[in-house]
Parts: C-alpha cells; structure tokens; sequence
C-alpha cells in the first residue's frame, strides 16, 4: 500500500515489469509470426514498425499520462480518470468499455492459459511423448507424423466437438489451478501479488524463449526457415523490387499489421490507464512506457520472429502456418516430436506460454477492483470476490458452449477486437480533445527522464483518431461483407450460441454501468461535502 | 535465405534488442525521480517576526 493507505506500486521496476507483462501473451509468440510469414515475409515489417511509431507508442504515452493524471486527483477506475479529464456527465458512463474489455477478456483468456499449462504439463509428464509415438504409428506413408492424435489431445482441452465436452474433459484440473492461482495474486494486491510475480515471472519467461530460441537456431538447414519467415518476397509473378512495391500496397497487411501492433501493445484494454493512475504524481512515465513497449517489442520480434515459423517451416513446410490456435496447439508439438531435444524446447515454449498468459490474466481484473472500491466503498476482498463470482460464470459460460470455440470466438470478436477499437478511439478522443495535446504532453513531461517528440501531441489530436477511424471501419466493412455463415453480425441473429454470448456482454455491460451510476454519486457527494467543508 | 532476407531480419531484430538495451540502461542508471519533502525547517513563510 502506498503512503496514502491506497494500493501502489513497490518499485519502478516492478510496475514497468507489470505492464510488460500485461502486454505480453500468445500473440507475441503465435499470432505475429504467423502474420508475418502471410503477408511476403520481410515486406510486412515496414507497416508493422509505421504502426508502432504512429499509433502505438504515442497511445501508450497517451494512455501513461492520462492515468497518472487521474491518480493524482485521487481516481484509479477508468470511470474516474475519464471524468476527471473530460467533464461531461457521459465521461464516467463511457468507462464501462474500460470495464468490459478487461473483465471479459479475462473469461476466456483464462481457458487458454489452463491450455498452455496443460500441455507444459503433458510434455513433463510424458503423455506427449505417448501422442507423438501414437502419431508416427498413425501416420501416413511418406509422412513422419500423423496429424490426428494431435487433434484429438486439443479437441480433448478444448471440447471443440459438442457443446458440455469440455466441462468433463482434461483440461478442468489445470483450469482450475489457473483460476486459484490467479485469484490469489490478484487478492494479494498491487505490489505484494501482481508486482512480485511479474518480477520473477518476466525475466523467467525470457529465459525460456531464449533456451528454445537456441534450441531452434542449432537445428539444421535453419536458414531455410529463417528465410521463409523474413525473405521479402514480393509478387511472385513480377520482379523483386516491382513486386516488393506490390505487396506493399496490399491494404489488408497494413490493417493486420496496425492490428498486431494495436493488441500487441494492450493499448485500450483500460489496463495501462489503471496501472499508471497508481503512480506518484512526479514518477517518470515517458521511459517507463518506452521501455515496457520495447520490452513487448523485444519478445515479440526477436524472440517469437526467430523462433516459431522457422522451426515449424523445417519440419512441416509452408503449409503448417495456420491460425493463432492451429500453430500454438497442433503444428508446434509436432515440431517438437520431430526435432532433437524437442520434450525439453516443447516444455519450455508452453511454459513460457503460461507464464505470459498469467502475467497478462493478472491485469485485467485490476481496472474493475479498482472500480469497485470507488464505486461501492469496498475493500479489496470484497470486489475480489464479486469478480471471482462474475469471471466464474462468465468462464464457465466459454467452458460450456465449447462447439467450435463459439463462445470463446464471439467474445474475442465483440470484445477482444470490437469494443478495443471503440475504447482506443475514446482515449485518443480524451487525449488529444478534451485534455488536449498541451496539458497532456506538460503531463507526459512531468518528472520525464526521456524528451518525448512533440509531434506526440499533434499525432494524438489529428493522425491517430483518423488512422484508427480508418481501420475500425474498414474491419466492420470486412466482417459485414463477409459471407453469411461467417459473418459476425449476422451470427447474432441465425446462431443461439452466438445470441446468449453477446446477452451475456449486455448483463455484464449493464452490470457496470449500475455501479458507474453508484459511483458518479458518490463522487459528486464527496465534491460537495469538499466544497461545503472549504 | 536472401540478401534482402537478413537484411530485414538482423535491422528488425537488431533495432528491437537495442531500443529494449537502451531503455534498461536508462532506467538503471538514471537515480528514480523522488519527490521533494519539505522539512518544517525548509519551509520559509515569509514572516518577518
């Protein structure tokens, strides 16, 4: 606890290693290789690294001095902060987006640590092992490996095959111990529970992928997959720098790309806004935001850009890179069934798979805490356990309607892409408008140990509403022209599942907006009470 | 793996590994940014008596 009796941070490091680790999960690893092999290899680093100085950085700066700004004047909740930058009755309301997101991501979130878990555990115990020498019996002629009994270990953990099958499958155990471990971090506080872990955790993690990246790098004909995942290919039926030029006209990487940089970073989850409120009003923020960012940065080209595509490239060819989930679960431990020391390398990448996943679950629950004590005049007990109650449900929700990940796919789509966008553009919108780029960079510079550009603040107001603007409704144009059975919006209306998930936001939404109003008055009686008092 | 290819692979990762260096050096070595506390004796109230 700090000085003041609220929660805090212990040391800078600690709350730099936090936000590193909220920002690190499976995308780092997973999903930003897999894109960057999609889109003509090297070409996709160009938009990739334009996103991250023209969208990223300045949000996170932005998002830094806007929570800092808050905590100062005594908020921590996203409804707070945002009231107390933008005096507008709707301001607080509009917070329950910095609600939602965190909470509900945290649902589903949560399974696919257990996931991660689950298989670090398999490749200790040996049942891997026991699924490898199923699938090379299985397996067809000329093909080292049978892909099945893969398929089956993960339909196992997943339920992917009948809505119920997961709730009885192998995957509960280790669920369990992700939600137990996870609540008693997030109740030992801040600086006790979410620092501490996070300051051993980190440094654990990266010392995982460095042993795997190792691992991968010694393997034989390595180049061949490096060259597969950074090779700026070009159009294949034009000449090098014509079609380099092509490729970069593609308007879909550079979306994707922006996407990557955009969820990579945690930018509008309404986590960062709550971390930094609970830093001291002089603290540094400008290099403790470069370095988290660069952190993410780090793990994500350096350590997942070398490691993932171009091992399962060497083994399975250019076919193997599917989706996020197809690579992580199925392709990747047939990798490391067929490389050399692979039990060991196939231990650590999914144990720093959970380790990444603990560290980012850990946040996200900590915007609506602090929510709760403001708004209910709770202890940190109290909402821990609302919160354990309502992610019960919500969990056990995903964890029942299991067919096809359905329920776990329409959250990530409404709520882990949808209302992200929609926050983003709020706190661009807080930023560079209603706190303006003049106090919000004297905000920045406050106790800054780095001169931060001052094209920050004019990104902020004019470049990065317009450049988010664009990308939100080119995706709500890409997913409303889709084809029916496949689009989002439509699924509402012709799939049950899909009808009670996004019910379910609505109860959750309507939830938050409840306490929001319990604690707008409760603020402005404690605003007139100080000014009775003066 | 082409020219073009490691080109693209040593300037991403190499810029990532050096902005991450820069900002632990930075963070290690500047002295964390504390707030004045002023003494009762600090404080000079102007008083002439």
């Amino acid at each position: 606890m700090s000085e003041h009796g609220r929660d805090g941070w212990g040391t800078r490091l600690g709350v730099i290693l936090a936000v590193m680790g909220s920002a690190v999960g499976l995308g780092n690893f997973l999903r930003f290789p897999g894109l960057a092999a999609q889109y003509e290899g090297g070409a996709f680093m160009i938009p990739y690294f334009v996103a991250l100085f023209v969208l990223g950085l300045p949000l996170a700066w932005g998002e830094w001095a806007m929570g800092r700004f808050g905590g100062a004047r005594g908020f921590n909740s996203s409804p707070g902060i945002y009231r107390s930058i933008w005096k507008s009755k709707a301001a607080p309301y509009l917070g329950v987006l910095g609600m939602i997101v965190p909470v509900i991501i945290y649902m589903y979130y949560v399974l696919i640590e257990s996931w991660c878990l689950g298989y670090a555990w398999y490749y200790l115990s040996g049942t891997m092992a026991q699924v490898g020498k199923e699938a090379a019996t299985l397996a067809a002629d000329g093909a080292p490996l049978s892909r099945v009994p893969y398929e089956n270990l993960f339909s196992g953990f997943t339920g992917a095959e009948a809505d119920g099958a997961a709730v009885t499958g192998a995957g509960m155990m280790f669920l369990l111990f992700c939600f137990v471990l996870n609540f008693i971090l997030i109740y030992r506080g801040l600086s006790k529970g979410i620092e501490k872990f996070c300051l051993i955790a980190m440094p654990a993690l990266i010392l995982c992928a460095v042993l795997v990246l190792v691992r991968v790098l010694t393997l034989p004909n390595i180049t061949e997959g490096l060259g597969f995942m950074w090779n700026p290919r070009g159009a294949p039926d034009k000449p090098f720098v014509e079609g380099f030029f092509a490729s970069l006209m593609n308007p879909k990487m550079w979306l994707d790309a922006t996407g990557q940089i955009f969820f990579s970073l945690s930018v509008g989850f309404g986590i960062i806004i709550t971390y930094s409120s609970y830093l001291k009003e002089d603290d540094d923020i400008a290099l403790s935001s470069l370095t988290s960012a660069a952190g993410n940065e780090f793990c994500e080209v350096a350590l997942g850009g070398l490691i993932t595509i171009p091992a399962a490239f060497i083994f399975l060819g250019a076919a193997a890179v599917g989706s996020t989930f197809t690579l992580g679960f199925l392709t990747l431990p047939m990798v490391f069934e067929s490389m050399p020391l692979g039990y060991i390398a196939g231990f650590l990448f999914f144990f720093l798979l959970f380790l990444a996943a603990v560290t980012s679950s850990l946040s996200m629950l900590q915007p609506a805490i602090a929510l709760l004590e403001e708004g209910l005049g709770v202890n940190r007990k109290t909402s821990v356990s609302i919160l354990g109650f309502m992610t019960l449900c919500g969990t056990s929700f995903v964890l029942y309607f299991s067919e096809g990940t359905l329920a776990l796919s329409t959250f990530d789509f409404w709520i882990g892409t949808f209302c992200i966008y929609l926050l983003a553009m709020f706190q661009v919108f807080l930023f560079g408008w209603a706190l303006g780029p003049k106090r919000g960079m004297e905000e920045l510079d406050r106790g800054s140990e780095i001169h931060v550009p001052r094209a920050v603040g004019f990104i902020l107001r004019w470049v990065a509403p317009v450049y988010l603007m664009v990308i939100f409704v080119a995706f709500v144009w890409e997913q409303a022209s889709a084809e029916r059975e496949s689009n989002m919006f439509a699924q509402i209306v012709d799939n049950k599942v899909v009808m009670m998930s996004v019910g379910f936001i609505v109860l959750v939404t309507v939830f938050f907006l409840l306490i929001i109003h319990q604690a707008v008055k409760r603020w402005q009686l404690n605003e007139a009470q100080q000014e009775a008092g003066s | 793996m082409t020219i073009g290819g490691w080109f693209t692979m040593i300037v991403s990762v190499g810029f990532v590994t050096s902005l991450l260096s820069w900002c632990v050096f930075k963070v290690l070595t500047t002295p964390e940014s504390t707030k004045h506390i002023h003494g009762e004796l600090d404080i000079d109230t102007r008083d002439r008596d």
